[in-house]
């Protein structure tokens, strides 16, 4: 299958600082790509290319195989692109329903007046379909738990016609259950048709989910695989550095790990 | 093993929550409460209170403050203060005044200069918000200083006085004095027209913020303006206009008070902007944006209306008033926090 949007030797550079080099990835309809890499990998540095927050400074982004290049967090919307941020881009003390439709209100009327019963209405729709029930959607926001957050910021973006969502790290701040909810609506919008990029530093989670890997090192591609050609454990392990770890190992192989100190006494 | 659907249906931890609880946890109840209780507590003590003639008085105190007290809360709701909201009415009405004074044009021509002015004064206000990003805190302090001095300035310079020129002899006088400082008899009650341009105003700022687009941005850009910026709404377009939706009421208010007293006093205004946001506050607006209620500022102004004339009406010094609106301000401010946690507990 073709790929929706796809990243050829993509590179961005602030200054002379090279955030990211040579970075070529494809996002295909029905698919988890994951980008994994620790802190400073250059993960932040992507979504903000994809999203049109910065544009690129080398290679080619291409959607639907011609190139393009966003201006505005806007262009990429309009394009089908949306990004469920880490801080979700919802308003904290207003109703799950309001939050919902922030900058697309449903009006009706004469007087352009908000369509507040249909709003809710496809609100809970929507929201069930991910299999999130909160029975009353005048709450405020602040009062979900993070993944029901998460779920919210995710069904938003499927439901205004995204096709290509990218999930910032959505694990990162949420226990293992809240994970698990949150892992299976990624799977949901792949079963809805989009393709997902799925951002996270946890190769356990990624891997639950993922289709195709990509493992940035420093502003790097250091791994590009398809699951078929990957196991769980060597994942972890290029994640964790491999070589890095094994050195790190060696370094640490003096501590003596099992040991207890026990409080100085005063004497 | 359950799947996750399963988990999310058996999921109770976010149930409905009872009609009391939602009522309850409504930004507008700390102050209908407040209300409540000061006006039983002046039907009880201030004999005049009880008279039916004098609820224009109390309602014509609570217009003038209610008038600015709604813009303020949406400008609030909206995660701004402005602080040049007092001075800005007396800009207002100086401006018209002096215009139409000096140069002996029709009042009607210094009408429109004012509305001009006092919009713009709120434009600018947002414009420098924005472009500077200082928060609006400092940024309508300084206006509100340098509007004071312009106020005393300008009208000595024009009048040679600290008070405008009377203009009731002028072109154009009666009729504005019709639209800004009418009033009606309803039988024993005598109403002025700032009680219908307060209760309008309400009526108006409610819908907006309850029923409209615009109203769901004002939320969000108090609530987190980056998020509201991220889902494609205009901040700072809405942050401009709430600065002058402020001008605007500053307009109206000022016309008011050149019409009713045929001159403005250059110095009037200063820590009337206390006044707007304390009003504002007892209705359940937060300090810090993205919570709040037009009604319930509308609901504090009517309470200031009432202390004012109930503490004079009841025989008290009214030396004491301003202490009392401070207690009201901390017990208002306290019973919201309070009334809110409890609500949303449940």
């Amino acid at each position: 299958m073709t790929a929706i949007l796809s990243l050829s030797n993509v590179g961005k550079s602030y200054g002379n600082v090279h955030a990211l080099r040579d970075v070529s990835l494809s996002v295909r309809q029905g698919e988890v790509t994951c980008v994994l890499g620790d802190n400073g990998a250059g993960k932040s540095t992507l979504i903000k290319i994809v999203s049109g927050l910065h544009p690129h400074s080398a290679g080619e982004v291409s959607l639907d195989g011609s190139p393009v290049s966003f201006g505005s967090p806007r262009d990429a919307q309009a394009a089908g692109i949306a990004t469920v941020y880490q801080d979700l881009a919802l308003a904290p003390l207003m109703s799950v329903w309001r939050n919902f439709f922030l900058g697309n209100e449903l009006r009706s009327g004469l007087l352009r007046m908000l369509d507040i019963a249909s709003m809710k209405r496809i609100c809970a729709a929507e929201l069930s379909k991910m299999g999130i029930v909160i029975p009353d959607l005048e709450r405020p926001v602040a009062s979900l738990s993070g993944g029901q957050r998460q779920c919210v910021a995710i069904a938003r973006a499927i439901y205004f016609g995204a096709r290509v969502i990218i999930l910032d790290e959505p694990t990162a701040a949420l226990g293992v259950k809240q994970s698990g909810l949150v892992l299976r609506y990624v799977v949901k919008a792949r079963d809805a048709g989009l393709g997902v990029i799925f951002i996270t530093h946890n190769p356990h989670h990624a891997y639950l989910v993922g289709n195709h890997f990509v493992i940035l090192k420093l502003g790097r591609v250091v791994l590009d695989a398809h699951r078929d050609s990957l196991t769980l454990d060597r994942l972890a392990a290029e994640m964790a550095g491999g070589e890095e770890l094994a050195e790190l190992s060696h370094e640490l192989r003096g501590v003596d790990a099992g040991k207890v100190v026990p409080p100085a006494s005063p004497s | 093993m359950s799947t996750v659907e399963e988990l999310a249906a058996r999921d109770d931890r976010v149930a409905g929550r009872p009609l009391a609880a939602r009522v309850l946890s409504r930004p507008e109840v700390g102050s209908l409460v407040a209300a409540v209780v000061i006006f039983l507590l002046f039907m009880a003590v201030a004999e005049p209170f009880r008279n039916v003639a004098n609820v224009g008085t109390i309602l014509y105190g609570a217009s003038t403050i209610g008038m600015m007290a709604v813009p303020v809360a949406l400008l609030m709701i909206g995660g701004e203060f402005d602080l040049s909201a007092g001075v800005a009415v007396t800009t207002a009405g100086l401006s018209g005044s002096l215009l139409a004074w000096n140069f002996g044009l029709n009042v009607w021509v210094g009408v429109l200069f004012s509305l001009v002015l006092a919009v713009a004064i709120g434009a600018f206000n947002g414009w420098l918000l924005l472009r500077t990003g200082l928060p609006s805190f400092l940024v309508t302090l300084g206006t509100f200083f340098v509007l004071q001095g312009v106020n005393l300035g300008v009208t000595r310079i024009a009048t040679g006085n600290v008070a405008s020129a009377g203009i009731n002899d002028m072109d154009g006088f009666a009729s504005a004095h019709a639209v800004f400082g009418s009033e009606v008899t309803i039988g024993p009650i005598n109403l002025k027209i700032t009680v219908l341009y307060w209760v309008l105003l309400t009526l108006i700022a409610a819908y907006v913020l309850l029923r409209t687009r615009i109203g769901n941005w004002i939320f969000a850009v108090g609530g987190d303006a980056g998020a509201a910026r991220a889902v494609g709404v205009p901040v700072r377009a809405t942050k401009v206009g709430l600065f002058m939706a402020v001008g605007f009421c500053a307009w109206l208010s000022g016309m008011h008070l050149l019409f009713q007293f045929n001159t403005v006093q250059s110095g009037e205004g200063v820590g009337k902007e206390f006044i707007f946001i304390i009003a504002a506050v007892i209705g359940g607006c937060l300090l810090t944006g993205g919570y709040g209620s037009v009604v319930g500022a509308s609901i504090g102004a009517l309470i200031f209306g009432m202390t004012q004339l109930g503490i004079n009406y009841a025989g008290w010094n009214p030396d004491w008033f301003r202490t009392f609106l401070g207690v009201m301000l901390l017990l208002a401010t306290i019973v919201n926090l309070y009334v809110k946690r409890r609500a949303d507990l449940r």
